[in-house]
């Protein structure tokens, strides 16, 4: 900790703490972290340096409190490990120290450094200077920033009445927030609705799905519109309007209800093959939502199709999925497990039924190989064929159908299986939602699903704030993978909701109004509308909304004027920083 | 793998911009395994790859980089559906001004990064400094 004195202004208006952290040994085994705080200690702007052992610790916390209240900083730079560790934790130093927390950068000089030159101390050392030197560079242009406070009702909004968006509205009411349903179908439940058993543990859809719909209704603090879209939205994150519109015999009925936070759980469609794709339209040629349908209604002991008995079928896996370039090029995951399960119902149906899968790979993970096991057990047969070598299917001259595939593992030899049914193993599709897509401005990915922030570290939680995503909209997912989503986006919501406001980062655009010449080119670079005209000074010029802005920056180079700037990322800002990076000389090492 | 030091100063200077959300997290990653890769590749990360100015990237090669590569997100953008052409149409913008004023557009380098593409991630770098390399003249490189 650096001993109070008297304010000096070091030629600068600035006053900017640096802490160069050893991480213990994790970054000064691999940089000479004195050497650093040396080269840093008379840059423009600096009057504090130090080296602590760890930036992190309580005991380093409480000193750089210390130094920022004595020596008056309006500025503070910490080099240490990823701003994903602890970006947060020195932003509630800053905080604590009456410091604006946006005054403080932090700069990664362990992920991006010590740990990828461990064998280029100096390399290492110099690359360490430059970055320092950019984030002292950055934050000697920063703006004080406050995040956007904004207030919020304790209510959301579950757009889908399948199995993950009826159970998040239980989680969300169990946690004290008023939950809407809306299901654009006339009844709850989804596909998982009008399934009978289902892997793992063989509980009936139908059943799961009442019981989830019986504990709804007896709850005050759920209100559910079926037969019903989601068709506007206005306002901001935490107290947004929303539009529902009611299908009803007598003509649409439009009603707004008030909500902080909205999930999206609209789930999937099948696949549907074209008529001739893997003999789909041949009679006894079914997909595998059709299948079982056909399994669940069976009467014991008998499987019939079309009121002939089924003795054979014959799998066809991959169906719709694992397509070339262009086509579906992802595995749906759910549909291989599901497929062993079913015909494991068959099996007990009538054992006599002779299966066979044709399979391209089987990815029945976890505990489902257990499930694949069984069915080998059960006496299915499995046979593999090649990527660009798949079945085929006919209809056979003496009657009933005909299967022809290379096994690669009976030495490649052609086969036609003659079966009764054939089941096409089709996986799932993104659901045509272009309605909600507009009206919610939710990102989608190249595969048609809906993109979360980040798959693992923001699995849930779309860049249109207090907006969650959760089940099959996201991604193939089996039931249990699909309400795990909808519950961590009921925790999500919660975490925004029961505090009764939200911040937002102010981290956004913003337009030089004396620059802004009106061209309107930024109007269209960005999709979420935040950007709007407005009169200015006898002028129309852009202007952006804080609250609606991502902070994406899309909108920063598509102003020819340069009269767009991201507060954080600023023109001035980076120039600055390029040129610190770049300013470092090679280095000595310090004397200890 | 390890990286022969190189404190002359006679690797080329790589400006990398990276994305918070995505390829930033695969380049911390790279350091995680310590795959190692030229200290003199420098990391200045962003929100999207659709916010870089074109003047950033030629400011950098004026300053002294001898290579700039943009990490973007590709098509797992959680922004703008469109970033991958919105970034390569900025690459674009920036290599016909790099023409105007006699730099080589191979000094200017884009590709998707992924949040896990850390072994990627270092392979680009070494083959990005090579290609840096041979740019030089050759006088130079004697």
């Amino acid at each position: 900790m650096s001993q109070p004195d008297e304010p000096t202004t070091g030629g600068t208006e600035r006053r900017i703490g640096v802490y160069i952290c050893h991480c213990g040994g994790n970054i000064s085994d691999y940089v000479d972290v004195e050497a650093v705080r040396e080269a840093l200690k008379d840059e423009p702007g600096v009057v504090v340096s130090e080296s602590p052992v760890f930036a992190c610790s309580d005991g380093t916390q409480h000193d750089m409190i210390d130094d920022i209240r004595a020596q008056h900083l309006d500025g503070l730079v910490v080099a240490s490990c990823s701003p994903k560790l602890h970006q947060v934790t020195f932003r509630n130093v800053a905080k604590r120290a009456d410091l604006n927390q946006y005054a403080y950068t932090q700069v990664n000089v362990r992920e991006q450094d010590s740990w990828a030159h461990q064998h280029d101390r100096a390399g290492a050392t110099e690359k360490a200077i430059g970055l320092v030197r950019a984030g002292v560079a950055k934050t000697r242009l920063s703006d004080p920033l406050e995040p956007l406070r904004i207030d919020t009702v304790p209510s959301a909004l579950v757009v889908g009445g399948g199995v993950a968006g009826l159970r998040a509205a239980i989680g969300l009411a169990d946690l004290g927030i008023q939950a809407v349903v809306v299901e654009r179908e006339a009844t709850l439940g989804g596909w998982v609705g009008r399934l009978g058993a289902t892997f793992p543990d063989d509980t009936s859809g139908a059943d799961e799905i009442a019981g989830l719909v019986e504990q709804i209704k007896a709850r005050r603090d759920i209100t559910v519109y079926t037969s019903a879209e989601l068709t506007g939205k206005s306002g901001t994150f935490g107290n947004y309007a929303a539009e529902l519109t009611l299908h009803r015999d007598d003509g649409d009925k439009v009603l707004t209800v008030g909500v902080g936070a909205i999930i999206v759980a609209t789930g999937f469609d099948s696949y549907l093959p074209d008529v001739g794709e893997f003999g789909y339209g041949i009679d006894g040629v079914v997909t595998l939502p059709e299948f079982k349908e056909l399994v669940d209604a069976a009467p014991s002991g008998q499987l019939s199709y079309a009121g002939r008995r089924v003795r054979s079928i014959a799998y066809v896996y991959c169906v719709g999925s694992r397509q070339p370039a262009g086509g579906n090029e992802y595995c749906s995951k759910y549909c291989c497990t599901a497929t062993i399960h079913a015909s494991l119902q068959v099996a007990r149906l009538d054992a006599s039924v002779r299966q066979y899968h044709l399979y391209r790979d089987i990815r029945a993970y976890g505990r489902n190989e257990l499930l694949y096991n069984s069915s080998r057990e059960a006496g299915s047969t499995y046979l593999k064929f090649a990527d660009d070598q798949p079945p085929a299917v006919a209809k056979l001259a003496g009657g009933g159908l005909g299967v022809t595939v290379t096994d690669l593992l009976t030495e490649s030899r052609e086969l036609t299986i003659p079966v009764d049914l054939v089941v096409l193993v089709t996986g799932m599709v993104p659901r045509e939602n272009a309605g909600l897509t507009a009206v919610l401005k939710l990102p989608v990915g190249s595969d048609g699903f809906f993109n979360e922030i980040h798959p693992k570290l923001r699995p849930v939680e779309t860049v249109v704030d207090g907006v969650m995503i959760a089940g099959c909209c996201q991604s193939p997912r089996t039931v249990g993978e699909s309400v795990a989503a909808g519950l961590a986006a009921v925790a999500q919501s919660a975490a925004l909701l029961k505090k009764g406001y939200a911040e937002l980062e102010p981290l956004v655009a913003t337009v030089d109004p004396a620059r802004c010449i009106g061209s309107g080119e930024c109007l269209t670079s960005c999709p979420y509308d935040a950007i709007t005209r407005i009169e200015w000074d006898g002028r129309s010029i852009a202007s952006v909304d804080p609250a609606t802005c991502k902070g994406c920056g899309g909108c920063v180079p598509a102003c020819g004027q340069d009269a767009i700037d991201l507060l954080g990322y600023t023109d001035a800002q980076m120039r600055a920083a390029i040129e610190g990076l770049i300013a470092a000389e090679p280095v000595k090492e310090a004397v200890s | 793998m390890a990286v022969v030091p190189d404190p002359a100063g006679a690797t080329p200077r790589i400006l990398v911009f990276s994305t918070i959300n995505i390829s930033d997290p695969g380049i911390d990653l790279a350091g995680s395994r310590h795959l190692e890769y030229p200290a003199t590749v420098q990391t200045m990360a962003v929100p999207c790859s659709s916010g870089l100015k074109p003047s950033w990237l030629i400011h950098a090669l004026e300053s002294g980089f001898e290579g700039v590569f943009v990490a973007s997100d590709g098509e797992e953008c959680a922004y703008l559906p469109d970033c991958a052409e919105r970034t390569a149409a900025i690459i674009s913008r920036a290599q016909a001004i790099m023409s105007e004023r006699g730099i080589p557009a191979s000094r200017l380098k884009m590709a998707a990064l992924c949040s896990v593409c850390a072994e990627p991630f270092a392979n680009y770098m070494r083959e990005f400094s090579a290609t840096l390399l041979a740019l030089r003249p050759t006088a130079a490189v004697a």
